[in-house]
């Protein structure tokens, strides 16, 4: 991962209170690529994604996006650089007073400014391009299922062609089958748009199905990272653990849970 | 006699020790509650300046403003309607009964029309939106934060202040002033139908004496306090919304502190501002 890289995290460290969740993240993501961020439950990975995303301010470190830097960017600064992201969430994080359609179009309509009228026929290209009827635009959220409202919360993340995407836990609650479609889907959406991304996981088809790159997190720090390829014979006690699901090896319970 | 003096020495500085020990646990108590409160006062004040900042600068979405003002003015006037009728109500039976003893009826009318006015109608309004409208604002906006739909509010460039915080803080303070306006009138409405059904009051002895005791100091000084008011409910509601802690629990905990934290501010509000404006 030598490349110029998109996005870049050097030393991230957050703590909440006296308990150090990041210590001190090292990735790099180089441009039209995909790495997948696998770990165990409270591992830190949904503080490093979102520290990524600027939700979360870190504490020290440098989070660098096309070689600028992001940490302490001011609003306006903070609003340009969220403007090249599309974030896919875990419970899909729809708006449940809104249609699907006014969903779809939240980020183009008041992020962007477009008119809704335009926003509309993206909304409808976007739908399709998850598997989604036109008929779903008028529906409310609380009116799909499971499935459907990922589609919906894909189609949302990549319709302002976002140039990174960051998935959390995308097939988390789908059945086998459904977590393949999504899988797919992320995978045709992100190579049509030729964005990088940026997802954790800890569902291993879904990270070898989705992810150029693989990185593992344990204890806040990245311990191993290479190609998908390599995964399997990385020589990592902790990954071998992890990827194969054992309860015995170097992963206590106490550290995982 | 030695062995005893040592002894006595040895629990003489035990104590001591005991009684540090203990002076060093109140006072890091003490020190962290100091602490935590004026952390929440601070945290309180720039979530305060930040939502009146983004009320005046754009983008400004008025469809959700125009929402907020039917959903806080409009859908809470039964509530404060039925409030201040019964409240009016109740005033003149109860100072016609206490008047009646020094022969002083006549100024029942005063003091149903200026007990409203001046203090009843803003603070039972304010208290009775804050159960209404402070605890739903609390609970939408704990919701969106537990479903992460705050933070996919930022991802989409779409700042949550200016979306979720400046209409509902906005709407609060416009509507309230005119929901008490309407509820000052079912007030002093209330003690006439008392007045002239049940206690035999002329209609128009009434009506003159109720006009001629009120001052436009009266009404304005309770649109103000209820301007205040409904500042502070929308205000708390987003705000222990906003930084609401995970789950259900938190979401109800967010709710809870919001009615609680907007009716005690209220109280103590009210008696501030009654004192500028009538000290």
């Amino acid at each position: 991962m030598s490349e110029t890289a998109k996005l870049q995290l050097s030393g991230v460290v957050k703590s909440f209170g006296s308990k150090k969740v990041l210590q001190g993240i090292d990735l790099s993501i180089p441009k039209g690529k995909s790495l997948v961020v696998i770990g165990g439950s409270g591992t830190g990975k949904s503080v490093m994604l979102k520290c990524a995303l600027g939700l979360i301010h870190a504490d020290s470190g440098s989070i660098m996006v096309d070689g600028q830097e992001t940490m302490g960017l001011d609003s306006k600064g903070r609003t340009a650089v969220m403007q090249k992201f599309g974030m896919l969430f875990q419970g899909g994080a729809l708006f449940d007073s809104l249609k699907v359609w006014e969903n779809v179009a939240f980020g183009l309509i008041h992020g962007r400014g477009m008119d809704k009228r335009d926003a509309y026929s993206i909304v409808l290209e976007k739908l399709k391009s998850v598997g989604l009827a036109e008929s779903v635009a008028e529906l409310y959220p609380a009116e799909l299922s499971g499935g459907m409202q990922k589609r919906v919360g894909l189609a949302r993340a990549i319709a302002t062609n976002p140039e990174i995407i960051f998935f959390d836990e995308p097939t988390t609650g789908l059945d086998p089958i459904m977590a393949d479609v999504i899988n797919d889907l992320i995978v045709n959406s992100t190579k049509e748009l030729g964005a990088t991304t940026l997802s954790i996981t800890h569902d291993m088809a879904s990270a070898r199905k989705i992810a150029d790159f693989v990185a593992m997190i344990y204890e806040g720090k990245i311990i191993w990272t290479g190609p998908v390829d390599d995964l399997d014979h990385c020589g990592n006690p902790y990954v071998d653990q992890f990827i194969h699901g054992r309860a015995s090896g170097p992963i206590t319970f106490g550290a995982a849970a | 006699m030695e062995q005893t003096q040592d002894t006595i020495k040895m629990k003489g500085q035990a104590t001591g020790k005991a009684a540090l020990t203990y002076l060093q646990y109140v006072a890091q108590a003490v020190g962290a509650a100091m602490l935590a409160l004026f952390q929440g006062a601070g945290r309180l004040f720039v979530f305060m300046g930040q939502s009146v900042v983004h009320i005046f600068l754009p983008p400004f979405f008025p469809r959700l403003v125009l929402r907020q003002l039917i959903d806080i003015g409009y859908y809470s006037l039964p509530v404060v309607g039925m409030t201040t009728l019964f409240t009016g109500m109740v005033l003149a039976l109860q100072s016609y009964t206490g008047f009646s003893r020094f022969n002083a009826e006549s100024a029942v009318a005063g003091v149903v029309v200026l007990s409203m006015a001046r203090e009843l109608a803003p603070v039972l309004a304010g208290l009775m939106v804050a159960g209404r409208v402070g605890a739903s604002i609390a609970a939408e906006i704990a919701t969106m934060r537990v479903t992460e739909q705050i933070d996919a509010l930022s991802t989409l460039s779409v700042n949550p202040f200016k979306y979720l915080i400046a209409p509902r803080v906005l709407a609060g303070t416009l509507m309230l002033p005119i929901l008490v306006l309407v509820g000052d009138i079912i007030g002093v409405f209330g003690g006439y139908v008392v007045s002239i059904y049940n206690l035999g009051f002329s209609p128009g002895r009434y009506l003159s004496q109720t006009w001629e005791i009120l001052e436009v100091i009266d009404v304005t000084s309770g649109l103000v306090k209820a301007a205040v008011f409904g500042f502070i409910v929308a205000l708390m509601g987003c705000y222990h919304g906003f930084n609401s802690q995970r789950g259900a629990q938190g979401v109800g905990a967010a709710t809870t502190n919001a009615v609680v934290s907007s009716s005690i501010l209220i109280l103590i509000l009210n008696y501030i501002l009654t004192q500028v404006f009538f000290s």
